[in-house]
């Protein structure tokens, strides 16, 4: 291996570029200047998408390797620039997504002195990343970051943190880069116990109601594939945990709905009606189980993780096999005999009648005039074949999205799941073009959570970012409104939303952008939306007081999910 | 229902370790008694014993996301009688309070040991369980204790698999 004299910030980039980098979202500042420096030489190599907020720059990252598949990279400074960071490392820990930040520190000798900018970044980041470290020493960097890059991407992925003091940037060292690939205290890939495997397709081939329930752990392990001849051959109905849409398409007969506390009517009440239920790359959170004493008692459980915390952490699993997906689902594909369940997917399809049937007319007699949510969400949709990367905030639309839009593409979902931070859908619709240019990418927005990160605007400006915006604007924090409404005995208490002219607005930014409120025009203007060349704003007065239905109420079990 | 459960954790030796471990415990609201770390006998591999009341199904839980922490090599939870355990507490009294036989009756009668003598303190030493080192705290207590300092414990298990073939393994 050939060496060569470098500065640590050389170094940085030389590290990033040998683990395939592309693309780095970033803001510069004092204590990050020196690899400033060192990647204003290497424009050509690697794309550097300015943003407008360090928080925006983690959910870009995001929203880059939720649709690429790869790990996203971000630059940031010290201090303020290192705690912006925050609530995007939390939300990519809790949603498995891979990250790797890089913060610059202010000089070792300096640490400890509270000097200017300078914050315990790595104290403070520390129950939020998978791992984090500090690097005081030039020579420390390239190590560093091939283990950042190594955990970041295995096993169950996460976001990792290396903060690099000023010195550290400096320093000149003898480059050598050679990629991780094992550590001694982590063991990403466990070995699969097959004994597990054959006691699941036991218990599968002698189930009645077998009901496979999926999560983001199979697009995290590549295995769509695999799950669709798991479920071809042995007939099971499917359901989708938020952050699992797209994993299995949903056009498909034996998609069974979207599940949890908005989910689908269904997907729901058949948890506590299957005999044997089987659970691959998703964590049973407590929006998807609702009240745990109540929840599949009457099934035998079947949990697939790659992460062994999280079996038996929530749902007790007769069988729990530690696994990646695909090696699971390749070995009990071959197991499990073929069977078609006609009666049983009769009976979701059944519940499906009663649902369209009882939100049809409920929302039929309440909004006949004006526009609602699950219109345009359907009527995108459809003009979209389903096929277009979906970014959606958090609350109301975000429901909607995940009930309505037919999700057909893997790695098209992407949202803020675990940790549900608003104003995560516009900076992570700017990474999810990014990490995958061919695409169409729509970010669906509420009126509140826009208003948290729309500086991010800017950035589309700047880096003529082709993405098309949805804002679903309601007057309201939609979410919270509802529960209000629901449980508060609508005590509106600081829940109406005024909003600026966000037509005007995107056109400060040169942004085409339509407002849209009557019902007739919507079609059309979707249309002009998603064929405009560039990016386009698109706002839609919906409906001020819809509530999303079915619902499960905090402390109600699966089966009591209502549908209005 | 709750117990007392001594968790071993042996780790890397890396910057920030103790406070990896513990936030583990911390998220979860639960409160550790005692907890000690040295290094293991394996060079390098750190040892922490930490003891808490809880109940298995939390110790289990909290050992499966402590074996997720990447500089974490392995956990083990232990029950009382899984492992052979000490403390060790330093007392430190008045010189002249030995003039009083009983306070010597009282160092005898609990197998604790003078550590030091200045003209004006004197340090005792016990190792034991903490019921053992209290208690001695207690007897001294009456002719004044001008200090006492307990240890958190350390344990060994009876049945586990040595360490060194674990890493082996690996
Ligand atoms: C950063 C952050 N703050 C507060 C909340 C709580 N919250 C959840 S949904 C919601 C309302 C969202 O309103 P809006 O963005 O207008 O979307 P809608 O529900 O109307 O579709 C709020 C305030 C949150 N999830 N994230």
């Amino acid at each position: 291996m050939t060496t060569t004299k470098t500065t640590g910030a050389q170094a940085v980039m030389k590290s990033l570029v040998a683990e395939q980098v592309d693309t780095i979202f970033g803001y510069p500042g004092g204590a990050i200047m020196p690899i400033y420096d060192a990647l204003y030489d290497y424009e050509d190599a690697v794309k550097h998408i300015l943003v407008r907020h360090e928080q925006g720059a983690t959910h870009a990252a995001q929203g880059y390797a939720r649709t690429s598949g790869k790990t996203g990279v971000v630059f940031a400074t010290s201090g303020p620039g290192a705690t912006n960071l925050i609530t995007g490392l939390a939300d990519a820990m809790i949603d498995s997504t891979p990250l790797v930040c890089i913060t610059g520190q202010v000089d070792s000798k300096l640490l400890g002195t509270d000097a200017f900018q300078e914050t315990d970044v790595v104290g403070i980041s520390m129950p939020i990343t998978k791992w984090n470290t500090q690097v005081t020493k030039a020579e420390d960097i390239p190590a560093a970051i091939a283990k950042a890059f190594y955990i970041a991407k295995s096993g169950r992925p996460g976001p990792v943190l290396i903060d690099i003091t000023k010195d550290a940037q400096f320093g000149e060292m003898e480059f050598q880069y050679e990629k991780c690939t094992t550590i001694r205290s982590y063991r990403p890939k466990p070995k699969l116990n097959s004994a597990l495997v054959e006691e699941a397709a036991t218990l599968i081939n002698g189930a009645k109601k077998p009901y496979l329930l999926i999560g983001q752990g199979i697009m995290l392990s590549n295995a769509e594939q695999e799950l669709l001849n798991f479920v071809e051959k042995s007939g099971i109905p499917v359901a989708s945990t938020l952050l699992g849409l797209g994993a299995f398409p949903n056009h498909h007969l034996l998609y069974a709905g979207y599940l949890g506390m908005h989910g689908d009517y269904a997907a729901n009440v058949k948890t506590n009606e299957c005999d044997v239920l089987i659970a691959i790359g998703m964590r049973f959170d407590d929006r998807v189980t609702g009240d745990v004493s109540r929840y599949a008692k009457q099934a035998k459980v079947i949990h697939v993780d790659i992460d062994a915390s999280e079996l038996n952490k929530i749902i007790n699993a007769d069988v729990g096999v530690h696994s990646d997906a695909k090696e699971a689902l390749t070995l009990l594909t071959e197991l499990v005999q073929e069977k078609k369940h006609t009666a049983w997917l009769q009976e979701f399809r059944d519940l499906k009648k009663v649902e369209v049937e009882t939100l049809q007319k409920s929302t039929d007699e309440s909004f006949s005039d004006e526009i609602k949510m699950e219109e345009v969400i359907k009527m995108l949709s459809e003009i979209t074949k389903g096929e277009a990367v979906v970014v959606t905030d958090v609350g109301q639309h975000q429901m909607l999205t995940a009930r309505y839009y037919e999700y057909n593409k893997t790695k098209s979902n992407i949202t803020s799941g675990g940790l549900g931070t608003m104003g995560f859908a516009l900076p992570a619709a700017i990474g999810a073009k990014f990490g995958a240019p061919e695409k169409t990418v729509v970010a669906i927005i509420g009126d509140g959570g826009f208003q948290m990160t729309l500086q991010e605007l800017g950035t589309i400006l700047q880096s003529e970012v082709d993405i098309k915006i949805i804002i679903l604007n309601n007057r309201f924090l939609g979410m919270v409104r509802q529960w209000q409404q629901m449980f508060f005995e609508k005590r509106y208490s600081f829940t109406n939303m005024v909003s600026p002219n966000f037509i005007a607005l995107a056109q400060a930014y040169s942004i085409s952008a339509k407002k849209v409120e009557a019902r007739e025009e919507l079609k059309e203007n979707l249309l002009k939306m998603l064929h405009h060349n560039g990016p386009y704003l698109l706002e839609v007065m919906v409906a001020k007081e819809e509530n999303v239905f079915p619902m499960i109420c905090t402390g109600a079990s699966v089966s009591e999910v209502r549908l209005n | 229902m709750e117990k007392t459960y001594t968790v071993s954790v042996f780790t890397e030796n890396s910057i920030g370790m103790m406070n990896r471990v513990t936030i583990v415990f911390t998220r979860r609201h639960l409160n550790i008694d005692s907890i000690t770390a040295s290094e293991s006998e394996v060079p390098g591999v750190f040892r922490y014993t930490i003891v808490l009341r809880t109940t298995r199904q939390q110790v289990d839980k909290v050992v499966g996301q402590l074996e997720k922490v990447i500089d974490v090599i392995k956990a083990f939870v232990h029950e009382e009688n899984d492992i052979v355990h000490q403390e060790v507490a330093l007392y430190k009294i008045r010189t002249e309070t030995l003039t009083n036989g009983d306070v010597e009756k009282v160092i005898r009668e609990h197998h604790a040991r003078v550590l030091t003598v200045d003209p004006q303190f004197m340090v005792i030493e016990k190792t034991g369980h903490v019921e053992e080192t209290q208690l001695l705290f207690e007897k001294l207590r009456p002719y004044g204790v001008l200090e006492f300092a307990r240890s958190g414990r350390v344990a060994v298990t009876k049945p586990m698999k040595e360490l060194s073939t674990y890493l082996e393994e690996i």
